[in-house]
């Protein structure tokens, strides 16, 4: 064969995140052999086993090599061998095998990209944030509990598309969740995952650039999901001719790299190769810990310590006596327990819902209820979780509780002393901090870091291990490594460098672990040191059951915590020990022969109370109850409108709104649009006077929607900036459509000096978002699109430059006196929200209602960025007033901050205000990625702690947790109920 | 906030620690301050404890410099080298609308809660925490400015000797040997004759043997401390040599440039005149001739490209973006991707912290204006934070290359 082969043949290796992958080619470009496998991160062992079988069939072949893929370049360098970026692979390949073609879309792994062929060639990849593809399809699969390929048979059966967030995997789980309780069809779910992956695809990758011609498909996902490739081909308007899908997707990259390799010099045999890759010293960049258990005795010290924090047990089948019920509905769990009158555990239960919380407990109950004791008589029940009502509804239980005030009575049963609780579930991570026998501050992941459990569990799915399994490898680890403590797509590429760097499954095992802690204590907790968490902590939650996260949550915190045997199921034992202390004697719990008779109908509605437009889904019992979830308001619910409380955010919003209609000139001399984002929302009424007493009609942009975001959304450039910044781009092509002749859009270094602070700036994207909008909208022109710099605190150049800007409209008098006006309004809308504000309190004090300010930045008004947060608490029975109706009653307290932002400013005064009001609290809205917040939220927790008051924080984006949000604002309540009873029965000399 | 504060006797007993944001200005900078009798410590540290140090002591959601910035304190003064109680630490200030103003106050706030005794001082030009910072004398700043000019110098000439020597290591020893022999000249008014200098050091290093084989030029551009720190961009530079790319990095002087133009941009857009914008107007005036100077030398020698002159980049910004937009690096970092892509620098790598706010506007936002107005600029911004790895940071590098080998393969 050597003396024949006179021109070597070309191995191509793809080493992707999860794959690999080799095309041989002869010496004249044919394939000769391909192979696609999953590496279960033993990336050079399964290379090497590749090679070894290849050599086999072709033991005297010379050959040219090049390794490609996103775990590959270690190996490369490592072996001394040649690589090739994956994209230009990509690239190669096409050139040589489809000509024609004018886009590549390639979705790998965890990587998407894109390639333009025609008109300028543009390559382009998905940012660090945008998560992956393959794994974002996986992360879904799992979440629905069925396997990739059913969930692409699901997708083929569609009826319909929902908007799902696919820019990370944890903000598509809050999309989904909902849906699922709901009782969305899980078909038409799955066709919205892959329609998520399309659209992000075309906005996010292509960013404005026109995906047209011949578009050709690649990577795994993509040849082997036929529910994705028709969602790429439907939305992408392309017949067959146009969308090309090669036979051999998944080993096109890896046929670029044999390419790339026919032009090299260096020629091996396979032989040769698998040498050289197996004696490779991969340099180990790892940051390594000690290992979690040195030996078999110290684990089984740990394990006997930890078991003894165990309750006793007893058997329903046989207890006489009383008995109570406790359930935890959450969101992807459901948990029951059984406990006699002397806290015996009769019965226990944990499976995942599946989706369908009210089924899973009525089959789980029936079970019960089969092989119950007679003499067992249940004398009382309650329900805490996200389906709390739900199940109350439905089956009668006798009382609700919110989940943190459960797991606090769980906790103080193992532990009385108990000053922290920190709880990792599936999909979040619950910390609160006992003071005085009460919750005094609570924690809960915001919408980037939920990793927590189910993250370890894709991981170890990923890898090919059952979640069991995979956790123990990580006992005996020998080197730990450091895998960071960020969000799940962060530390996907976090795993993807440490197999590069030659970590053994053991190792990542152990590692993961020690991130969910890191992430928990630094992210969540914000603690700055471990012993801020307190001495006797209680740990629980599904997750905690896995002895390697427990062990390094004691190493990281130095000492040892009790962990409850029965950890996983501590919310549904806390609700059965609240149904004991409020149990009548007897419970209004289905009996079995009612429950038999239990049914029940889903159906999906939009509420047409607001513009919130809640998805609503409707239950009906077939007792003739009737169930309504995913309403924000109580307007949804079917109460009337004349029920709700009074609420600033809404006058607010109501009042700019309205401004649109008024002094609205007969024979305006041009039409101006203004948006309704950012400032406009705190400086409306000025721009709109001015306008209108100069003669211009003025159109407002639309109320936002999420369509209002879709519209934009090809022009967005960063896509890790706030989402009220995002919102901007659709308003203005709303003002477009609305056909204004001209959008006045000032930028603004500096904001208007309020006083009391060392400067006055607005933050960099409220200050020069109109440059943004002016380089990325391509529809805006200079005179179309007035962005002047002004700075209103220097009346005189506003009123230069705006008269230079308005001269063929208006004289410098005019502007002058127009301008003035504007002020004035500004100042009348102030004086407005002040005495509403006065008013809504009188009311509220009136009615002996609790307060909440909630406090953010002017643009939180917009529903569409507040995701009706404001109602929520509305229907809590508190009543709402803002930052900006309170910050004038107090004084800058002293700060650890640089106070130089206008509108943040307004929050630390609200703060230190609302810490001299016994009957208010401050809950602080915080849009995600928000730098400036970082620093803010620190220094308003410190003002309210200081001053005895919680602090309650929530975050919010383009979707939002309403469930969890509703959880916290709950527990804030019940927390203040507690604090206002104490206050009470103490005698005032304290 | 009670803090510690530092007093001027303090300045004998007293060891300052300093983060090394530059190597090559920074190790020029301690030295003159020394012989202003300050003790500065600049801290090298890049370890994994740094990061750790960083994430528990500043919220996660900060910008990533803040947090290496604090954690290397931290493990300064938790690592037992220093005595904590003759310590205190160094960080400079801008005052502008960004988050970068707040880095004192993070600092302070961790010092308050573990180290109250440490004083931190300020080292700023806008008359920011008057009580506790650098006491700058007329004589100090003169100093400084030459130091940065020459160190800035030595920079550009390094990145353009190194990738292309022939014998390993030359230019390090050429760097070396300056960094050594500049302290020595500023102990007496020699610093001031600064063309000679420039032509001495423009000498020794045209004298080292290169290799005249082109190589790829990458810009690197961005937020000032991930642009420049090693221990922030990942040995950006060293990456890209390795690749066989020549760094071209804008000088430090640039940067003060723009901080002082903006002064005067300001009074000219929001129409006033005080004190401060005229003292900065003379100051830029002052700096850019020096400026004008050493492009002047570099041109003089004709074997090494200059820096850019800052009134060019001015005139590139305002084809594109105001220069109002003045918070963090504003505008210049918009006129940079200009000039860069205009002078032949095609390939442009855009460090960022992780959702840095103002790189929204004048990074990412910027970049499709300078892709329409130079088609071939290949502009990648990359994403720099404790949870973002090396390797998807160079993967994107690499598919930059990748890009250009192309196109020049296809030229040719």
């Amino acid at each position: 064969m050597l003396e024949t082969q006179k021109i070597p043949y070309a191995l191509g290796i793809d080493v992707g995140s999860t794959t690999v992958k080799t095309v041989l080619l002869t010496e004249m470009g044919e394939v000769l052999s391909s192979s696609y496998e999953r590496h279960f991160s033993k990336v050079r062992e399964t290379v090497c086993t590749k090679l070894a079988s290849l050599a086999q069939e072709y033991p005297d072949v010379q050959l040219r090599v090049s390794i490609t893929g996103s775990a590959g370049l270690g190996l490369a360098q490592a072996a001394g061998l040649p690589f090739v970026q994956e994209v230009h692979a990509a690239f190669l390949a096409v050139k040589r095998r489809y000509p024609e073609a004018d886009v590549v879309i390639e979705l790998g792994g965890e990587d998407a990209k894109i390639i333009f062929l025609t008109g300028g060639v543009e390559q382009r990849m998905n940012g660090s944030c945008a998560g992956g593809t393959g794994a974002f399809i996986d992360q879904m699969a799992t979440l629905l509990d069925v396997s990739v390929d059913q969930l692409d048979k699901m997708a083929q059966a569609a009826e319909k598309v929902y908007p799902i967030a696919s820019r990370c995997g944890v903000f598509a789980k809050s999309d989904i969740q909902p849906l699922l309780n709901q009782g969305a069809r899980r078909e038409d779910i799955a066709a919205s995952i892959f329609q998520a992956v399309v659209d992000q695809t075309v906005s996010g990758l292509a960013q404005g650039r026109r995906i047209a011609g011949n578009v050709l498909f690649l990577g795994g996902p993509l040849s082997f999901l036929q529910g994705l490739r028709n969602a790429f081909t439907r939305t992408l308007e392309l017949d067959e001719e146009h969308a090309l899908f090669p036979e051999d997707g998944r080993t096109f990259v890896a046929y670029g790299s044999a390419v790339s390799a026919s032009s090299l010099t260096d020629t091996y045999t396979l032989t040769e190769l698998e040498e050289l890759l197996r004696n490779a010293k991969t340099q180990t960049a790892l940051v390594a810990d000690k290992p979690l258990f040195s030996y078999p005795e110290e684990y089984q010290r740990f394990q006997e310590r930890h078991a003894a924090h165990d309750v006793a047990r007893g058997d329903y089948r046989t207890y006489a006596g009383k008995a109570y019920l406790g359930i935890d509905a959450g969101s992807t769990t459901t948990k029951i327990v059984l406990l006699s009158e002397d806290h015996k555990l009769l019965y226990e239960f944990y499976a995942s819902n599946k989706g369908q919380p009210l089924d899973c407990i009525q089959r789980e109950l029936s079970a019960l209820y089969a092989d119950l004791s007679p003499d067992c008589q249940i004398c009382g029940s309650a329900v805490t979780g996200y389906g709390e009502d739900l199940i109350r509804a439905g089956l009668g239980v006798d009382f609700g509780i919110v989940e943190t005030v459960a797991h606090f009575k769980a906790a103080s049963f193992f532990c009385p002393e108990v000053d922290f609780i920190i709880d990792i579930g599936g999909q979040d991570i619950k910390c609160f901090q006992i003071k005085n026998h009460s919750i005094d501050s609570i924690m809960l992941n915001e919408a980037c870091s939920s990793g927590c459990g189910s993250f370890i569990q894709a991981f170890a799915v990923a890898l090919g291990y059952d979640i069991a399994e995979f956790s123990k490898l990580g006992l005996f680890a020998e080197h730990p490594v450091d895998l960071g403590s960020r969000c799940t797509v962060f530390m996907n590429s976090s795993v993807k460098q440490a197999q590069k760097d030659g970590a053994t499954v053991e190792d990542i095992s152990a590692g993961l672990s020690g991130s969910i802690v890191k992430n928990a204590i630094y992210k969540v907790i914000r603690a700055r040191n471990p012993e801020e968490l307190g001495q006797h902590i209680v740990v629980q939650g599904g997750t905690f059951l896995n002895d390697a996260v427990l062990r390094c949550f004691e190493r990281e915190i130095g000492h040892d915590v009790i962990r409850p045997a029965i950890s996983g199921l501590m919310g549904a034992f806390g609700a059965a020990l609240y149904a004991q202390e409020k149990s009548t004697g007897t419970s209004t719990l289905l009996n079995p022969q009612q429950l038999q008779e239990f049914s029940y109908t889903a159906k999906a509605a939009t509420c047409k109370g607001c513009t919130a437009h809640c998805a609503l889904s409707v239950i009906r019992f077939n007792n003739g109850g009737r169930f309504i979830s995913g309403n924000r308001c109580e307007k949804g619910a079917g109460k009337k409108e004349s029920e709700q409380l009074p609420n600033l955010f809404e006058w607010k919003y109501r009042k700019i709104l309205s401004l649109e209609q008024e002094n609205q000139p007969a024979e305006p001399k041009a039409t101006v649009g203004l948006p309704l984002a950012l400032h406009y929302y705190d400086q409306m009424p000025l721009w709109h006077t001015f306008f209108t007493e100069l003669g211009f009609a003025v159109k407002f942009s639309e109320e936002s929607t999420r369509g209002t975001y879709y519209k934009g959304q090809s022009t967005i450039p960063s896509d890790t900036v706030c989402y009220p910044a995002k919102l901007t781009h659709g308003h203005i092509e709303s003002l477009l459509e609305k056909g204004v002749d001209f959008i006045f859009y000032p930028c603004m270094s500096y904001n208007i000096d309020e006083g009391d602070s060392d400067n006055h700036f607005n933050c960099p994207v409220v200050a020069y978002y109109p440059e943004l909008l002016m380089a990325n909208c391509e529809k805006l022109n200079h005179n179309n699109f007035l962005y002047p710099f002004l700075d209103l605190n220097r009346r005189g150049h506003v009123v230069k430059t705006l008269s230079t800007i308005f001269s063929r409209y208006a004289t410098k008098k005019q502007v002058e006196t127009a301008l003035e006006h504007g002020f004035a309004a500004l100042e009348q809308y102030r004086k407005d929200i002040t005495a509403e504000g006065e008013e809504i309190v009188r009311q509220a004090r009136e009615a002996g209602r609790q307060i909440i300010v909630l406090a953010g930045r002017p643009y939180h008004i917009d529903p569409e960025i507040n995701h009706g947060i404001h109602k929520l608490i509305g229907s809590l029975g508190l009543a709402v007033i803002t930052e900006d109706s309170v910050a004038h009653l107090a004084q800058t307290p002293e700060l650890q901050a640089l106070n130089q932002w206008t509108y943040h400013s307004r929050m630390y005064r609200a703060a230190k205000y609302v810490t001299t009001q016994p009957d208010m609290q401050l809950v602080q809205l915080v849009s995600f990625g928000c730098g400036i917040d970082a620093i803010t939220t620190d220094e308003v927790r410190r003002i309210l702690e200081t001053g005895g008051k919680l602090y309650t924080q929530l975050k919010i984006d383009e979707i939002s947790n309403l469930g969890a949000i509703k959880i916290r604002l709950r527990s804030l309540i019940a927390a203040m109920e507690q604090t206002q009873g104490q206050k009470q029965t103490e005698p005032e000399t304290a | 906030m009670a803090y510690a504060k530092f007093t001027p006797e303090m300045k004998k007993t007293y060891t300052i620690l300093a983060p090394n944001m530059l190597p090559i200005h920074f190790h020029l900078l301690i030295r003159i301050l020394e012989q202003f009798g300050y003790h500065v410590v600049l801290l090298e540290s890049t370890s994994r404890t740094v990061v750790e140090e960083g994430l528990k002591n500043v919220h996660n959601d900060t910008c990533y410099p803040a947090l290496l910035v604090v954690g290397q304190f931290m493990e300064a003064l938790k690592s037992g080298k220093y005595d904590v109680d003759h310590t205190a630490l160094l960080i400079t200030q801008t005052g502008g609308g960004c988050r970068a103003s707040n880095y004192i106050h993070l600092l302070r706030k961790c010092m308050a809660e573990q180290f109250p005794q440490v004083p931190v001082l300020s080292l700023n030009f806008a008359g920011l925490e008057k009580d506790c910072s650098l006491e700058l004398t007329p004589a100090l700043c003169l100093k400084m400015v030459y130091a940065v000019l020459y160190a800035d110098l030595l920079m550009t000439l390094y990145n353009q000797c190194r990738p292309y020597e022939l014998n390993e290591g030359e230019s390090q020893q050429v760097l070396d040997a300056w960094q050594e022999k500049l302290p020595k000249l500023f102990e007496s008014n020699k610093f001031l004759s600064a063309e000679k200098i420039y032509t001495q050091i423009l000498k020794d290093f045209a004298a080292i043997p290169r290799s005249k084989k082109p190589k790829i030029r990458v810009g690197i551009i961005g937020e000032i401390y991930v642009k420049y720190s090693p221990l922030a961009n990942n040995h950006l530079e060293d990456f890209l040599i390795s690749e066989g790319c020549e760094p071209v990095v804008p000088t430090l002087l640039e940067f003060i440039l723009y901080c002082a133009a903006n002064s005067e941009t300001n009074s000219h857009l929001y129409d006033y005149k005080n004190f401060k914008t005229l003292a900065f107007g003379l100051g830029y005036k002052f700096l850019h001739s020096k400026q004008v100077q050493m492009i002047k030398a570099i041109q003089k020698q004709g074997e090494f490209t200059p820096p850019h002159d800052f009134e060019d980049l001015r005139r590139a910004a305002d084809k594109y973006i105001s220069q109002g937009v003045s918070m963090g690096e504003g505008w210049m970092i918009t006129a940079e991707m200009a000039v860069l892509a205009e002078t032949g620098t095609e390939n442009i790598i855009c460090t960022q912290p992780f959702g840095c706010l103002p790189n929204h506007i004048v990074a990412k936002g910027m970049a499709r204006t300078i892709k329409n107005a130079y088609p071939n600029a290949n502009i990648v911004a990359i994403d720099y934070d404790p949870g973002a790895t090396r390797v998807n940071q160079e993967n994107r590098i690499k598919l930059m290359l990748a890009n250009t080998k192309m196109e020049q393969e296809n030229q040719v």
